[in-house]
């Protein structure tokens, strides 16, 4: 998991369990893995800090 | 008294335009299946028996002087208890405090305008945070073709009210399926409109991005006059649009298809079969970052739906349901950052959807991938391996809730369980009409003519 996403879920975590939440730490968990995966898409998803300007995203499609 | 209820809302319009059945009467009959079948299914929240027989036998007296005023003219219908009714309270399905609406839901004034006549508020997944139903404080949703599974949901109580004969159609909404899973897990006719096309104002929200309102009920036909009525207040079936095909199809097989119950398969492979034996084009299309559809549907609705209920939850955490209170909480976790990462990737989304549809009338699809799972299970079993329920009902929706293309749901058979199946059909944007018109072609192609799947099971 990246740096950035495990000092976050493992603040979030602990912020439950300081609640009296502990059950919130399987879905804290399922978030973060989505939360990576969506930050790994932001070239995909053509980031404008990371587009060439070139071709927009969308995609094409009948084949 | 007993009358022979009609199948379908069209047919009770006819019988009521000619004044062969009275408004009161069909609202009596379905006042007293409420009265039969609530406690064991738990459909309804609120049965509105007093103002139902007052307004139904004010639209019999003006139909017998002449002021007709369409096909929804004293007819029964219910409404999401997510709406508000003035006078009525939207309890949501919870059992934090309700709101005490002073005024009617935009939606819920058009029908009346049309001459509806409300017969009650439908059970839900608390605050439509929820797939299954069995998350409610007035008790878990009944499946009517097998007591012990879940409607799905949502607006689970909207769809067993319609199987049940306890309205004629449904007021329902959909952030990510509450229209189309339960329509699919009972076996009706479920659309979700364009984005944005009848007004969510006077509804709770879960996710102002992705929600919607639209008709649920037991034929395409029946489902476009609740379209119009709640649209515009003027339901007129001249104004159901007529299908001209042949059509040209596209099913987006990657994603879609990865995760399918065998009969859900095999169903949706008949219909095809049908579809094609009948003239129309059928092709696979691809839509570009579909799989990444549940990370950008789930990094939107989540704050979302938590920057609603923070005030509530402050005041009134442990009245929430223990699963619904746990997502809310999740998604207080959602960066900023994240929640706008998410936004712009939905708008690549719209146009990748949109590059599927360029050339074709319309997407086809299962609408569910499993049939209706047992109440309070956690997972499901697909091809040997164990899913989230959670995430298989949403799995074929969701997508178009992030877009806000129209959506419907329509039966396609019953699987070797008994349980209904479902296929989707997915239009242009601001094509709603067209879907509808498409919709009862295809109805009429595979269930050999309106309503013959997923009717009456009690």
């Amino acid at each position: 998991m990246r740096r950035d996403i495990a000092a976050w879920l493992a603040a979030a975590i602990a912020d439950a369990e300081s609640r009296g939440l502990p059950e919130l730490k399987p879905l804290l968990e399922t978030l973060a893995r989505s939360t990576e995966a969506l930050r790994d898409a932001d070239e995909e998803f053509g980031h404008p800090a990371l587009s060439h300007g070139d071709e927009a995203p969308g995609g094409a499609t009948t084949p | 008294m007993t009358i022979a209820a009609p199948g379908s809302l069209v047919e009770a319009a006819r019988l009521i335009e000619r004044r062969e059945v009275s408004p009161v009467e069909l609202t009596r009959a379905c006042l007293d299946r409420i009265a039969a079948e609530n406690d064991a299914l738990r459909a309804f929240i609120t049965v509105m028996t007093d103002r139902a027989l007052a307004d139904a036998a004010r639209a019999e007296k003006d139909i017998a002087r002449g002021r007709y005023l369409g096909p929804l003219h004293g007819m029964p219908v219910s409404v999401k208890d997510l709406v508000d009714i003035a006078g009525t309270p939207t309890t949501s399905g919870s059992a934090v405090p309700p709101r005490h609406p002073q005024h009617d839901a935009p939606v819920v004034s058009r029908l009346r305008a049309a001459g509806a006549v409300i017969v009650g508020k439908t059970n839900l997944h608390e605050f439509a945070y929820g797939t299954t139903s069995d998350e409610t404080a007035f008790g878990a949703v009944r499946n009517p073709h097998d007591r012990s599974r879940s409607a799905g949901g949502s607006s689970a109580g909207a769809a067993v009210a319609v199987v049940e004969r306890m309205c004629y159609a449904s007021v329902g909404t959909d952030t990510g399926g509450s229209i189309r899973i339960p329509s699919a897990a009972c076996g009706i006719t479920g659309l979700k409109p364009t984005h944005g096309e009848i007004s969510a104002d006077g509804v709770v929200p879960l996710s102002a991005t992705f929600d919607h309102v639209g008709p649920m009920a037991r034929t395409v036909t029946d489902t476009a006059l609740m379209f119009q009525a709640m649209l515009d207040a003027e339901a007129n079936l001249s104004r159901v649009p007529a299908a001209d095909g042949p059509f040209w199809l596209g099913i987006p097989t990657a994603y879609f298809f990865d995760k399918l119950d065998e009969d859900v398969a095999r169903l949706f492979a008949d219909a095809k079969a049908r579809l094609e034996g009948a003239g129309h084009s059928i092709s696979e299309v691809t839509i570009a970052h579909v799989e990444r559809t549940p990370d950008v549907y789930l990094h939107v609705m989540l704050p979302e739906a938590s920057w609603y209920h923070e005030p509530l939850l402050r005041d009134h955490a442990e009245k929430y349901s223990r699963g619904v209170r746990l997502r809310l909480e999740m998604g207080r976790a959602v960066t900023a950052e994240d929640y706008v990462r998410a936004i712009h990737a939905r708008s690549v989304l719209v146009r990748a959807v949109d590059r599927a549809l360029e050339g074709i009338d319309a997407l086809v699809l299962p609408a569910l991938a499993v049939a209706a799972p047992p109440l309070g299970a956690s997972t499901v079993e697909i091809g040997g391996r164990s899913e989230p329920v959670r995430a298989m009902m949403l799995r074929l929706t969701q997508l178009f809730n992030v877009t806000g293309h129209p959506a419907i749901a329509i039966p396609c058979g019953t699987g070797h369980d008994g349980l209904p199946r479902s296929l989707q059909l997915v239009g242009h944007r601001g094509g709603t009409e067209r879907l509808l018109a498409l919709a009862s072609a295809v109805e009429a192609q595979i269930t050999g003519g309106p309503g013959s799947v997923g009717g009456g099971a009690g």
